[in-house]
């Protein structure tokens, strides 16, 4: 039985008066993939980035190898180098070389010696095909480019859980492919814990241990992955499918 | 013989003065810039922060010294200090001291302006890394807000070292002052001195902000 690495327990989320989570509860295990669909507007994103304090929850709890984090804690800079988070508009930092970038957190957050993070950061780049880039701006590479150094900055920090928040979503089809072959090897040979929100569902399909389906900020559906794709438990589920083309 | 009144910057050392005057405006200039820059940074990066109270008094002092003319602040300053808090130090320093107060409220508001600019997602992504707040400044923030805030630094520093001119109203003998002190002494023999003599300054004034106004509209031209 696998370790259970994250558990969220009725949390809810208010913007003023409006309710955009309303008690939402799931457990992940170590090396798990939780995969958040639904439509959009449907609070996939704002329930990611509570998960790693980018908003804040309003009720309930987060518990991260069993440490509680309640609404009002306000340290999350612990938490988050163990939370790996890579974003829709990969957000490299555009005053630095990609090794800046790489390099920038582990040395001067965890206080790594660069020298080791240099080595560690040129294996990562090797494995996304992109070692030659390291002296280069983000301005000089392509959309795909970017986010897969993106991918390797959030790597280079030893992540126990893995965010990806619609990392796929602004790039060209063919940049595509090559994002989420590096997501599954992640998942498939890393045993990485990982969180996606996705739109792709032939990835989700292949890659989602768990599949929790949210409609107006509620979890209509947690399924395992394979019985969510061939038969859900909800028709909202299956109309979702339908209409996903899946 | 108006071009005769030329001999005038010859005659004595009165161009080694003019220079020496040109000398403590540039001087002056320089400290307060430096001064008001980093103490405008720290300004800027406060308002930027939640707390209500601390942006409501930086945004107060930002307002005071944009309302306040440059001239009733060097008057402050130079008379009301000494009086009022004995704080006796040269007339050079009282006014550096307020131009580097009004150099700081402005750049304060350049400052925040530029990091409010920089997108918000850049943010988000360092705080995801781990980064402190103090970290995102440094290493996120304000490198990319310096590129943002350069050309309306540049054209504050012209403003600044326009500014200087004011100096003689405090019995500083800056540039402007030894011309007059020149053009007076020789108001008799050369009546046509005036001319040049202001000519000069203009031309040494314009020798120092041209190349920075040109820098700037360069640097506001390339975004």
């Amino acid at each position: 039985m696998a370790k259970e690495i994250l558990r969220v327990e009725h949390l809810n989320k208010f913007y003023g008066d409006r309710q955009v989570l309303h008690d939402i509860n799931f457990k992940l295990e170590e090396g798990e993939v939780l995969t958040l669909l639904g439509p959009s507007g449907s609070g996939k994103s704002t329930l990611l980035r509570c998960l790693n304090g980018l908003e804040q929850f309003n009720e309930g709890a987060i518990y991260f190898k069993g440490q509680k984090i309640t609404p009002t804690d306000q340290n999350w800079q612990e938490l988050r180098q163990k939370i790996g988070m890579v974003f829709q508009s990969y957000d490299l930092f555009p005053n630095l070389t990609v090794m800046e970038n790489i390099l920038l957190a582990p040395t001067k957050v965890q206080k790594r010696p660069a020298a080791e993070v240099k080595d560690e950061a040129l294996k990562l780049l090797d494995r996304v095909g992109l070692v030659k880039y390291v002296d280069a701006y983000p301005r000089e590479l392509s959309g795909g480019q970017k986010q897969r150094i993106a991918i390797v900055r959030a790597l280079a920090m030893h992540p126990e859980v893995m965010l990806f928040d619609e990392v796929t979503a602004s790039l060209d089809p063919e940049m595509v492919r090559g994002i989420l072959q590096i997501m599954t090897t992640l998942a498939k040979k890393d045993h990485m814990t990982m969180i996606i929100v996705t739109h792709e569902m032939n990835f989700a399909a292949q890659i989602a241990d768990q599949v929790l389906f949210l409609e107006d900020g509620k979890i209509i559906e947690n399924t395992p992955g394979e019985q969510f794709f061939t038969k859900p438990r909800t028709d909202r589920a299956q109309e979702f499918l339908t209409s996903m083309d899946f | 013989m108006a071009h005769s009144a030329i001999n005038v910057f010859l005659a004595g050392d009165n161009f080694a003065r003019i220079m020496q005057g040109l000398w403590t405006s540039v001087w002056i200039a320089a400290v307060s810039l430096v001064l008001g820059l980093i103490l405008g940074t720290i300004f800027g990066v406060l308002r930027t922060l939640p707390n209500k109270i601390v942006r409501f008094v930086l945004r107060l002092y930002l307002e005071f010294f944009r309302i306040m003319p440059t001239i009733v602040l060097l008057y402050l300053v130079y008379y009301i200090l000494p009086r009022q808090l004995h704080i006796n130090w040269s007339a050079s320093w009282m006014a550096v001291l307020a131009f580097a107060l009004w150099v700081a409220a402005e750049f304060s508001d350049i400052v925040r302006g530029a990091i409010e600019s920089v997108p918000l997602s850049q943010k988000e992504s360092g705080l995801a890394l781990g980064l402190s707040r103090l970290q995102l400044f440094r290493y996120v923030l304000l490198p990319q807000a310096v590129k943002l805030e350069l050309p309306a630094t540049i054209n504050l520093a012209t403003r600044v070292i326009k500014t200087t001119s004011l100096l003689m109203t405090i019995s500083i003998i800056d540039v402007i002052a030894v011309g007059q002190q020149i053009i007076e002494a020789n108001n008799q023999q050369y009546p046509n001195a005036v001319f040049w003599i202001y000519g000069l300054i203009f031309i040494l004034y314009f020798v120092i902000d041209y190349p920075l106004s040109v820098w700037a509209k360069r640097l506001a031209a390339k975004k």
